[in-house]
């Protein structure tokens, strides 16, 4: 399956990267993987690409990390309308000190306008 | 945290627990502050064991009894404040301020068997008379934005919308004037 996996640096992006990497080993998918802004993350982009691409070395498969810039989450929905991806994984969302679980403004706008299959990692 | 909205006008003075009352179905409620007891958590385990999943919000009170434990001894931390809705000896709702930065975050249950005869009202009463009398400054919380019960109690109470953009609507809520600047109205954008 062609699969885009968003991340941006929170700890919830991280974990939908990890699965997903460790998924494409197993399934043989065509990953890629897109490194957008966000705002609310406090490690940098050059980080997570370096993430990603450690990432994709450990799984020893050929993912393509990729830096994306602009608005996230249209940016997304539009690179997997374009480059025709079947599906757009994100993270699950983040947890509050109460365990309360809050979607982000990025997993909304794709959940909303994707034309794909969505999967939110938990 | 730290870029959380709240008002600028602190809340009114709101009675510290315990206290009682008769509910609207003329059962006999007590309030009380959690102070640690083994048989108290107890008894909220098994107030959310029993718990309907339709009444979960953003994925608490979590399933099963070990998720519900684990969930507990996370809430119930010694620097949290817990109140209790007690019906003789059965554990009717519970509400709870959880430490977040220099604010708290607030959730508040209340059991199926025991919703709409007014619990809810005196239990959060109670809880944030419970976190005054302790020097909480700030509160905040998030409800899913259809849950229109909730809102209007939320609002009842003094709490205004900090964050309206996203699935859940974010409130806040000043319990005490505090010194910090947070007060200062220079990023309200709404």
């Amino acid at each position: 399956m062609k699969v885009l996996c968003g991340i941006g640096g929170s700890d919830d992006s991280f974990r939908a990267l990890d699965r997903t990497v460790e998924r494409a080993a197993v399934a043989n998918d065509d990953l890629t993987i897109a490194v957008v802004d966000n705002e609310d993350s406090s490690v940098s982009p050059d980080e997570v690409v370096e993430r990603a691409e450690a990432a994709a070395d450990e799984a020893e498969i050929d993912a393509e990390v990729r830096r994306v810039e602009g608005d996230p989450g249209s940016r997304l929905v539009e690179i997997a309308e374009t480059e025709g991806f079947e599906e757009i994984v994100l993270g699950g969302g983040h947890t509050s000190p109460m365990g309360k679980i809050t979607i982000g403004s990025i997993a909304e706008f794709v959940l909303l306008n994707a034309k794909t299959s969505v999967t939110l990692v938990r | 945290m730290s870029d959380r909205g709240y008002p600028n006008a602190v809340a009114d003075e709101f009675p510290p627990p315990p206290t009682a009352f008769t509910d609207r179905e003329d059962r006999e409620i007590e309030i009380r502050p959690y102070a640690g007891e083994e048989a108290v958590r107890e008894a909220l385990v098994e107030m959310y064991d029993a718990f309907d999943p339709a009444d979960r919000a953003q994925g608490i009170p979590p399933g099963g009894e070990e998720r519900i434990r684990e969930w507990l001894d996370a809430i119930l931390c010694d620097d949290c404040y817990n109140v209790i809705a007690w019906c003789g000896d059965d554990a009717a709702g519970h509400a709870t301020l959880v430490p977040d930065g220099d604010a708290y975050e607030l959730a508040i249950f209340v059991h199926q068997e025991y919703q709409r005869a007014g619990i809810g009202t005196h239990l959060i009463r109670g809880l944030l008379g419970h976190g005054q009398a302790n020097g909480v400054e700030k509160v905040w919380l998030t409800v899913e934005r259809w849950n229109r019960a909730a809102v209007s109690l939320y609002k009842k109470i003094g709490f205004e919308t900090s964050d309206a953009e996203s699935f859940e609507l974010e409130m806040g809520l000043r319990l005490h004037a505090g010194d910090d600047e947070d007060a200062d109205p220079d990023d309200g954008d709404e």
